[in-house]
């Protein structure tokens, strides 16, 4: 008896031993990265580049493994805050106030694209941006389709408090607006926006194309794992843009790949395409290059960093907008200089732009 | 040591008083561990907040305004058991229907089977049609909560009844009972207070549902806020709404738990 007590003691001990373990021993490195994505036009070419085997390639070039895992969104970030993954895609907005905002630095190394229509404010009954006071309006708060209604609202000569914003998933956002005659405004984004415009009596009254470069969609490492193994930025953007390439093609092998990633989105190729005429991708690595390294793209980060510090999203206790540092390219720093959790890199873009990752 | 494991062991006045809390210490030394290591490796980090965070989150969510002007923890826990507290209300009526059932064959017949398969619709998957059905507003939450839930009292209180001894039912019937009387004056006080300890048990599921449909559209309410502040990973203001969404399901259970000792004294004897 006394001995089964011992036993169940000792084996006790140990799996406390273990979970302290567990949760304080650091990940061990391995050559091995994960890459995370989810489901949006501008993404679905990340898999098409596993699909294919593209991206395998380009990681044998440079030797090592890249991991593509498809997940939600908002998970998958916050996989990528919890250093389970190296590497996600996100909009600017969601990189500077989830990781960059907790501390984990963040390089933006490949600009794919900007929404240029693909998040939208749409009503019914005719109701214009300036009709909006007092109404309700569905979206997912804290998301850009927030930042959309607050610009809307601003151009407008409105308030946020004009308004009651009633927070709602995107997994039912687009079938209760539908079903619900009562709801009269929803922010949303595609697939989900050309769902809805399918119904009769439905305007877009602001969209995405208003606002041009300021919900910009990236490929985001952690800054860390970047300076030691800087062959994953080159890999992922060797593999990026000869897809960029094959979408640019015209004709059946372009088809082809966008039937894939139309596939994996779950809609036709006509409606990808559709999505793709919304979504202003930067097939060119010299044209993403330029823009991340330009001036404009500055003037719009300063926007979406102010609506991330007004409502609260660098953090509740952040004193300015300042708290946060974003580095450009060139050198220069917007806020903190010693808080740099932020930066654009346009290193890989100007690589794959000059040739060098052939 | 030894005397730990024996079935007729009688613990300690000190026993009695620290066990309890072990886990608990436990649980609470992990988590500062957890996260001072965490906060060595990055001062910024916010996913596993050290003790000060949580205490200052607490703070501004209880007792300073937001943005909005809200003190958001009492608007939000005013909004959340609202809801409770008028689905528990709906909920109790399941007593009622399950206590027919079980008493009057051809209710039996009617709706036994009904609700047998009702109770196995899993309601969270419902929840895009009672969207589309009932809105986005209150009703469709406390809908959630009631298909989810009721279900289980129902047949919970239909196999209390149909269980109760015959005899009893016959002794009141030759006392010139009336079907009625049987029903509410015999059956019911009977079986209440088990019905009500399953109803405790189901708190956790009314919880569940609660949050779930909070999470999908709302303007307000616990699980609401769970949902916005994770866009912005604010765990110092998440960990304490769990624990105050747990302790206010505790308290509920645990009043419950009084009514039932103090009200049906007689059921322990």
């Amino acid at each position: 008896m006394a001995k089964i007590v011992r036993n169940i003691n000792g084996i006790l001990m140990a799996v406390l031993f273990a979970s302290v373990f567990l949760i304080s021993a650091a990940q061990a490195k391995t050559q091995t990265f994960t890459v995370v994505w989810s489901i949006y036009a501008g993404w679905m070419p990340w898999d098409y580049a596993g699909h294919s085997k593209i991206l395998d390639k380009w990681a044998q070039k440079y030797g090592i493994k890249i991991e593509l895992k498809k997940m939600d969104y908002i998970p998958s970030v916050e996989a990528y805050v919890a250093k389970k993954a190296d590497a996600c895609v996100m909009t600017n907005m969601e990189a500077l106030d989830m990781p960059a905002a907790s501390g984990i630095s963040t390089s933006a190394i490949i600009m794919g694209d900007f929404s240029n229509g693909n998040d939208a404010l749409l009503t019914r009954n005719n109701i214009g941006i300036k009709d909006l006071k007092g109404k309700d309006i569905s979206l997912v708060e804290l998301s850009v389709s927030h930042y959309l209604l607050v610009r809307a609202l601003e151009m407008n000569g409105l308030k946020e408090n004009d308004v009651r914003i009633v927070n709602t998933s995107d997994a039912d956002i687009a079938p209760a607006f539908i079903a619900n005659k009562k709801q009269e405004a929803v922010v949303t984004w595609n697939p989900l926006v050309m769902e809805i415009m399918q119904q009769p009596g439905i305007k877009n009254v602001m969209n995405s194309s208003s606002i041009p470069g300021e919900i910009l969609d990236v490929m985001a490492v952690r800054t860390e794992v970047l300076q030691k193994h800087p062959e994953l930025g080159k890999a992922l953007a060797g593999a990026w843009y000869e897809v960029m390439a094959t979408m640019s093609k015209r004709g059946a092998e372009a088809d082809k790949a966008m039937e894939i990633m139309a596939q994996a989105a779950g809609c036709s190729l006509t409606e990808y395409k559709a999505q793709l005429k919304t979504t202003a991708m930067y097939y060119k690595a010299k044209d993403a290059a330029d823009f991340t390294g330009g001036s404009e793209i500055k003037e719009k980060m300063n926007y979406v960093r102010n609506f991330c510090f007004s409502h609260g999203l660098l953090g509740e206790n952040a004193r300015s907008v300042d708290e946060v540092g974003i580095q450009y390219p060139d050198g220069s720093v917007q806020g903190d200089k010693k808080n740099i959790q932020l930066i654009f890199d346009s290193r890989f873009m100007v690589m794959a732009a000059e040739g060098k990752l052939e | 040591m030894i005397s730990v494991f024996k079935i007729n062991a009688r613990p300690g006045r000190f026993a009695c008083f620290v066990l309890p809390w072990v886990l608990f210490v436990v649980c609470f030394l992990l988590y500062t561990r957890a996260s001072f290591v965490r906060h060595q490796e990055n001062p910024r980090d916010k996913l596993v907040p050290t003790v000060t965070q949580l205490i200052d989150g607490v703070k501004r969510s209880a007792f300073e305004e937001d943005r909005k002007g809200d003190l958001r923890l009492w608007v939000d826990s005013w909004a959340s058991t609202k809801r409770f507290f008028i689905a528990l209300i709906i909920i109790s009526l399941g007593i009622l229907i399950g206590l027919n059932m079980g008493a009057f064959p051809y209710l039996e017949l009617f709706f036994y089977r009904f609700f047998l398969f009702f109770d196995k619709v899993p309601a969270l998957a419902l929840l895009p049609i009672l969207f589309i059905t009932f809105g986005l507003g209150e009703v469709s939450k406390v809908a959630l909560i009631v298909i989810g839930v009721m279900p289980t009292i129902v047949l919970d209180t239909f196999l209390r009844a149909k269980e109760f001894p015959r005899e009893l039912n016959i002794k009141a019937m030759t006392l010139g009972a009336s079907h009625f009387e049987i029903l509410y004056r015999v059956i019911l006080p009977n079986i209440f207070p088990k019905v009500l300890d399953t109803l405790r048990l189901n708190l956790k599921a009314v919880v569940l549902f609660l949050i779930a449909g909070e999470s999908l559209a709302a303007t307000a309410g616990l699980g609401y806020r769970i949902f916005v502040v994770r866009r912005y990973l604010a765990m110092d203001i998440i960990i304490p709404y769990v624990i105050w969404i747990s302790l206010l399901a505790f308290s509920a259970d645990f009043l419950l738990r009084y009514w039932i000792r103090h009200k049906y004294q007689w059921l322990n004897k």
